[in-house]
């Protein structure tokens, strides 16, 4: 399979700013390197605050990284411009975590999913059929075509904003927790129709969301962020199976299981986290997760842990693993 | 037998809006029995929240309850209705016997205040303490008690000194403050990452041990049910849909709603090949459908489903649901 995205020390910092002078900088990302293959679902997950949205939108340029490469079809998208960066905008789509801010109220259906494709001077024999044929594909009907958002529920504005995406067939999407302001009812009709459209069309996902059950349904490999850095990477059955970075282990024995038997069993053998995720103004030097470690050794506090293959395609950035 | 500590009985709650009468809960009844972690259960807008609130008659307009019971059993055997309670005297109970803990805990910490004064606050309204300098020891004892680091000094802090956790710590704490008999436990967790939830729901249990108390949590998330709770009642579209034990209603689930909802629920410990959705969406509470609520949804219905409303029928001991197919 070939990479249909390549990143290399992403870096994005945010300034603070007092009085005019910057006093201090937000870590949200900080030095991400990693491979999206075509046709797969790359999973991004990990608490509030650790960078993994600004990851998702750094990576289509929506926000300007303070570093790092990012290729995109081997083109380098940071020195793309006009014809190029259009070509690149085109294919790599966004769906967002709200579907009430992301629709315009005051355009009917119809005018939002076709304007992006007015945009990109898209010729189109049957405007009204092309839209009908996309909503149709993600579960609603020409019956909505001259309707306004507010008349929709949120599960429907996903799939508009869906349709309006895939207007534009692009490669490669990033879903930021497309899911996580839908019921749970409605959320697995959405993961069923994301998943139905990859099978057809081949779409790269960037699946970010905090839901380890979901990011598990949904993708083939996954990253696992805290505080701005990736601290493992694996295919999605080992992250799970065989998780190696203690914050994983722990994320993965906190989440409550629906069935009653298994959640007893993993609650007595539950790895408690100590405390809360600092914040990245000032992130802890060394491996970030070392203040909540239970297994932080001296070098944890002094030094970065690189990421290291462990098993075939299984990487981890924690000292237990790596030698110094 | 266990021994109920709240009994609500054909509970209705309707809100007047300019849109109409939205039929938030409609005939609700369920008991609460002494010393359990009950869950409610459903999603967006099924009435969990607004069942919990009415039990202390904390709706505010355009709500109004408009019709039931909630038959408080005290300690000593004496039971009142609390319903039938003016605002003072429910006042006395709410905050003091019965205590809410809600569910965004930015919002239910006053900015302008210390976190010891509030929760002084809420001692001294309820008479335990003279006032609130006096209190301030006691305050340090309970911040200890729902394991806030530090709370000598933490005390002194205001809301936007501490994180989310912390600041869901204190809001339990003013939850507990004074030793209340039952506590309704709102969605504590939503609005917390995983590994403080399950820092959160472990100090609720603890708790609950301790103080002997009656808990209800609400919430939609089923691991959290799984977990924490003994009895379940799953609600949907304003009215009771099943009840039964923890493993009545995971093993063996009942009424086609709660069949659907277990299925669609992601598992993270086990390969899911194919979630299954429950089609459509929550109806609309001003015109909900006639008969079974869940009747334009479930893969099961019957010309029965489409006018008669379903009675709670109990199938297996203190399993009961409310479906035209039992």
């Amino acid at each position: 399979m070939k990479p249909v995205l390549k990143v290399e020390g992403l870096k994005k910092y945010f300034p603070i700013k007092s009085l005019l002078r910057t006093i201090a900088w937000v870590k949200a990302v900080d030095g991400i390197t990693l491979e999206i293959m075509s046709g797969e679902t790359f999973g991004l997950v990990g608490e509030s605050g650790c960078g993994k949205t600004t990851t998702g939108r750094t990576i289509l340029r929506l926000i300007e990284p303070t570093e790092g490469k990012i290729i995109f079809k081997g083109k380098d998208v940071m020195s793309l411009k006009g014809k190029d960066l259009l070509w690149f905008r085109r294919n790599a789509q966004i769906m967002f975590q709200d579907p009430y801010s992301s629709l315009n109220p005051r355009q009917t259906v119809f005018n939002i999913i076709m304007e992006p494709v007015r945009f990109h001077g898209i010729e189109v024999n049957d405007p009204e059929e092309f839209v009908v044929k996309l909503l149709e594909s993600v579960g609603l009907n020409e019956m909505h075509l001259y309707r306004y958002p507010h008349e929709f529920s949120g599960g429907q504005r996903q799939r508009i904003a869906l349709a309006r995406l895939m207007a534009l067939k692009p490669e490669f999407i990033v879903l930021d927790e497309p899911t996580s302001a839908l019921d749970v009812s409605v959320q697995a009709n959405i993961l069923n129709t994301l998943k139905e459209l990859q099978s057809e069309y081949g779409f790269t996902y960037l699946f970010i969301s905090h839901d380890l059950g979901v990011v598990k349904y949904m993708s083939h490999r996954i990253g696992v962020m805290y505080l701005g850095k990736l601290v493992e990477v694996g295919p999605s059955d080992r992250i799970f199976e065989n998780p190696l970075h203690p914050y994983t282990q722990m994320l993965l024995s906190a989440i409550p299981v629906p069935d009653p038997e298994l959640a007893q069993e993993l609650k007595a053998k539950r790895k408690m986290v100590k405390g809360e995720p600092p914040s990245p103004i000032n992130p802890p030097a060394g491996c970030r997760f070392h203040p909540r470690c239970p297994f932080a050794k001296d070098v944890c506090r002094k030094e970065e842990p690189p990421l290291v293959e462990v098993e075939r395609d299984h990487y981890v950035a924690c000292w237990l693993y790596a030698k110094s | 037998m266990p021994e109920p500590i709240l009994e609500i009985k054909d509970l209705s709650v309707y809100f007047y809006t300019y849109a109409g009468v939205v039929k938030a809960i409609e005939k609700v009844s369920f008991d609460v029995y002494r010393g359990e972690t009950l869950a409610l259960v459903g999603e967006t807008g099924c009435g969990k929240s607004v069942t919990s609130r009415a039990i202390t008659k904390l709706i505010e307009s355009p709500g109004k309850i408009v019709s039931g019971q909630v038959i408080y059993h005290r300690n000593d055997g004496s039971t009142v209705d609390l319903l039938k309670l003016n605002e003072e005297e429910i006042r006395e109970i709410r905050g003091n016997e019965i205590a809410y803990i809600f569910q965004d805990p930015h919002s239910s910490l006053d900015p302008l205040y210390t976190i010891g004064y509030q929760i002084a606050e809420s001692m001294e309204v309820h008479g335990r303490i003279k006032n609130i300098k006096e209190g301030i020891p006691k305050v340090i004892s309970i911040l200890r008690e729902v394991l806030l680091p530090d709370p000598e000094s933490r005390v002194k802090n205001y809301p936007h000194e501490l994180s989310g956790g912390m600041k869901q710590r204190v809001v339990i704490g003013t939850g507990i403050a004074n030793n209340p008999k039952i506590l309704i436990a709102d969605e504590p967790t939503t609005a917390l990452d995983v590994t403080v939830q399950a820092q959160i729901l472990e100090l609720l249990n603890e708790l609950k041990r301790k103080y002997n108390a009656t808990v209800i949590l609400i919430t939609h998330n089923l691991g959290v049910v799984a977990e924490t709770a003994q009895r379940v009642i799953v609600m949907y579209a304003g009215k009771v849909a099943e009840i039964g034990t923890v493993e009545q209603i995971f093993k063996n689930p009942l009424h086609p709603y709660t069949k659907g909802l277990l299925k669609a629920v992601p598992n993270p410990m086990i390969k899911v090949e194919r979630l299954e959705a429950i089609p459509g969406t929550v109806p609309n509470l001003i015109t909900p459908p006639g008969g079974c609520r869940f009747h334009p949804r479930c893969p099961f219905a019957k010309e029965i489903c489409r006018k008669k409303v379903p009675e709670l029928k109990e199938i297996e001991d203190g399993h009961f649901v409310a479906c035209n197919l039992y």
